[in-house]
């Protein structure tokens, strides 16, 4: 693979959960993201996938430096982003940046759409002279498929999808190499849904960009990341390529999450087996012992209580896998169905 | 026609109750009369369910397919939401002529809905075995006891563990797929003839979401109801429903059965939907998109709404709203291209 551009080592960030109004009291922790690592390369696409509750939207704020990490390192080109004071971090933040999910609320509507792109020229003089900017704020509507004369409008004039665009055009403006991506599409249309993924798959042939792609939908997760992780309490249970994780998958959660996401294919019910999890996800607060997933899985043994599995590579499995018992199932994604039915490919 | 398929006859009926067409929705119509001009949210729908099968409707934000529900409830918003036609029909009577005494006796025994968000659903300030029970109280004149142990009951039958210490616990205390599976057990107390399911694991994460559609799909299997299904997940629809009712800017544009819409889409905006989303058991698909956005219901385009954006638009398509054609004994398909469409593949 090529050069890693971001390097994130045993990120661990905790919440502390207060009691008492005039005495607070610390009464223990939300411990939303424990120990995550991972590494990405230029040009890729990250995906983080995870249930609500994971800890992988604290990741992107832990990650942009939004939120102090309580202990862990992340190395932008080497460098140590959380060592940075205001100036330096100005600066790398240039070079990381973030698409929020929902596009109603993360554009202040009392802007125009040339003020939100433009913002960030007011803060980076240096990027764009004054005179240019409105020149630069017009191509970048351009590139993310929104007509430039309309750089005067307000958010409320443009619909959910238009919105995440004016966003990902923000996010663009200062030409930056890391894009986050928090839940993008989540909260759009399916028809919509499409249009803002491919933009983004563009963007990132266009730019060079590397994104680390946080989604709840693992269809979509699978559709626009060359690697996945995946999250289970503030842990990432498994790693890989796209292929490793949906393919060849070990870690019980990984395999149960698979196996119950609807394949839009009627043929696929005869032949799917869901893996049925007992039990709700249990509180970040107090985490289970050992291995956090032990409480609603099938392979559990005494061990599991005891160590926590670490996150390598095992003789039963390709990819890292943190799973004392990690191992290849058959069919988790059944592609025989597929098969049957396979749309015609249509040229309309 | 080669492509018909006859739809699956629904198990044997439960005893005692009468099988065959429950509830009917006619030509339908509403608009809403807003500030900015009367929004035409509903322009003749027309759709039916029988009992013991799943009709899924699929739709976008918009597309009208909750305010279908909502009106057949008799939910609706007045002001500004007003039924300006058609026919609710209910075991053959129409429920827009009734009453609101005769329509609130349905409601809950009849038909019951399960909402979205089951935390806003719910009463914060009543325990969830009060809020069950209410219904046993009110429409069935039991007592506070009796009710109660009939409302844990329900909790038993959804799935929910340690049902009669539950009963007495408030609905914050409940996660989320425990408060949808409250919900059904609400909506299910009264023994309902059609359930509507309105976009019902929409806020669930996925391995929620498998167990809350298996249990609608086995407690609707048990009394044999006809089950509504409103949802935009295409993913969802496949594994559930019967027949699929696809809708657009307040109309049906194409219903099928399930098989033969996945198939063979005989409406451009069905192709254009399966087109675009990605698939979990494909890799490196190419998505398409369907260009444009949905209009705005307070100027729907002329003749098709969909022309603006349909890949095959012709000039006669924004001259005449092309009527919901029958293809088959269980399909139908408001294109004017329909039949080309379904014998091309």
């Amino acid at each position: 693979m090529t050069e890693s551009i971001l390097e994130v080592r045993d990120l661990v960030k905790y919440y502390p959960v207060n009691r008492g109004v005039v005495f607070k009291k610390t009464v223990g922790h939300v411990q939303a993201v424990d120990g995550v690592s991972f590494d990405l390369h230029k040009g890729e696409t990250l995906g983080v996938v995870g249930e609500s509750g994971c800890g992988k939207s604290t990741l992107a704020k832990v990650l942009m430096h939004l939120e102090h990490p309580t202990s862990g390192s992340v190395h932008y080109k080497g460098q140590d982003i959380y060592k940075l004071r205001a100036g330096g971090l100005r600066k790398l933040r240039r070079n990381i940046q973030l698409v929020m999910q929902d596009p109603y609320t993360s554009l202040n509507p009392r802007m125009t759409v040339g003020d939100l792109i433009g913002e960030p020229f007011e803060i980076h003089p240096d990027v764009a002279p004054k005179d240019s900017r409105r020149r630069k704020v017009q191509e970048l509507l351009e590139v993310v498929g929104l007509n430039p004369e309309h750089i005067n409008r307000y958010p409320h004039q443009f619909s959910g999808g238009q919105r995440q665009r004016i966003g990902i055009a923000r996010a663009l403006a200062l030409r930056p190499e890391v894009i986050v991506c928090d839940e993008p599409v989540s909260a759009l249309d399916v028809s919509i849904q499409a249009q803002v993924m491919n933009l983004l798959e563009k963007l990132q042939d266009e730019f060079g960009l590397s994104y680390i792609f946080i989604a709840h939908d693992l269809s979509v997760v699978r559709h626009l990341s060359d690697r996945v992780a995946v999250m289970y309490l503030g842990k990432i249970v498994e790693i890989g390529t796209e292929d490793e994780i949906y393919e060849r998958p070990t870690h019980p959660y990984t395999q149960a999450l698979l196996s119950a996401v609807p394949v839009p294919d009627p043929n696929s019910r005869k032949n799917k087996a869901i893996i049925r999890l007992t039990g709700d996800v249990p509180s970040p607060t107090n985490p289970p012992s050992g291995c956090r997933f032990r409480t609603r899985c099938w392979k559990a043994q005494e061990i599991c209580s005891r160590e926590v599995p670490l996150l390598e590579v095992r003789s039963s499995s390709d990819h890292p896998s943190a799973c004392h018992f990690a191992e290849k199932r058959e069919i988790v994604v059944s592609h025989e169905a597929g098969d049957l039915t396979d749309l015609p490919t249509r040229t309309l | 026609m080669s492509n018909v398929y006859v739809a699956d006859q629904p198990e044997t009926a439960r005893e005692g109750r009468p099988s065959g067409r429950l509830l009917e929705v006619e030509d339908l119509r509403v608009e809403f009369r807003t500030r900015d001009g009367v929004a035409k949210v509903i322009n003749g729908v027309t759709y039916h369910v029988d009992a013991g099968e799943t009709l899924a409707v699929l739709g976008e934000s918009g597309s009208g397919k909750s305010v279908t529900a909502q009106t057949i409830m008799g939910i609706l918003d007045t002001p500004p939401g007003f039924v300006t036609g058609g026919q609710i029909r209910f075991h053959d009577k129409d429920m827009l002529q009734m009453s609101s005494e005769e329509r609130r006796r349905i409601r809950g025994e009849g038909i019951a809905m399960v909402f979205q968000d089951a935390l806003s659903a719910l009463n914060p300030v009543f325990t969830v075995g009060f809020q069950i029970a209410e219904q046993f109280r009110v429409r069935r004149g039991m007592s506070r006891r009796d009710s109660k142990i009939r409302a844990a009951e329900m909790l038993d039958q959804v799935q929910i563990p340690n049902a009669k210490q539950r009963i007495n616990e408030y609905p914050h205390q409940f996660s989320g797929g425990m408060r949808q599976r409250v919900m059904i057990a609400m909506s299910l107390a009264l023994d309902p003839e059609v359930l509507i399911a309105d976009e019902p694991t929409t806020a669930l994460d996925v391995t929620v979401q498998a167990q809350i559609m298996d249990l609608l799909a086995d407690l609707q299997r048990e009394r044999q109801m006809g089950l509504i299904l409103i949802t935009h997940d295409l993913g969802v629809v496949a594994d559930v429903a019967d027949r699929i009712a696809v809708m657009y800017a307040g109309r049906i544009v194409e219903e099928a059965n399930v098989h033969e819409l996945y198939a063979n889409p005989a409406h451009p905006y069905t192709i254009g939907l399966l087109e675009s989303i990605p698939r979990i058991d494909e890799k490196g698909q190419q998505l398409r998109t369907i260009r444009g956005l949905p209009p705005s219901l307070l100027k729907i385009p002329s003749g098709c709404p969909f022309h603006p954006r349909c890949p095959m638009a012709q000039p006669i398509c924004p001259e005449k709203v092309p009527p919901l054609l029958q293809l088959g004994p269980t399909r139908a398909s408001a294109c004017h291209f329909a039949e080309e469409l379904v014998k091309r593949d």
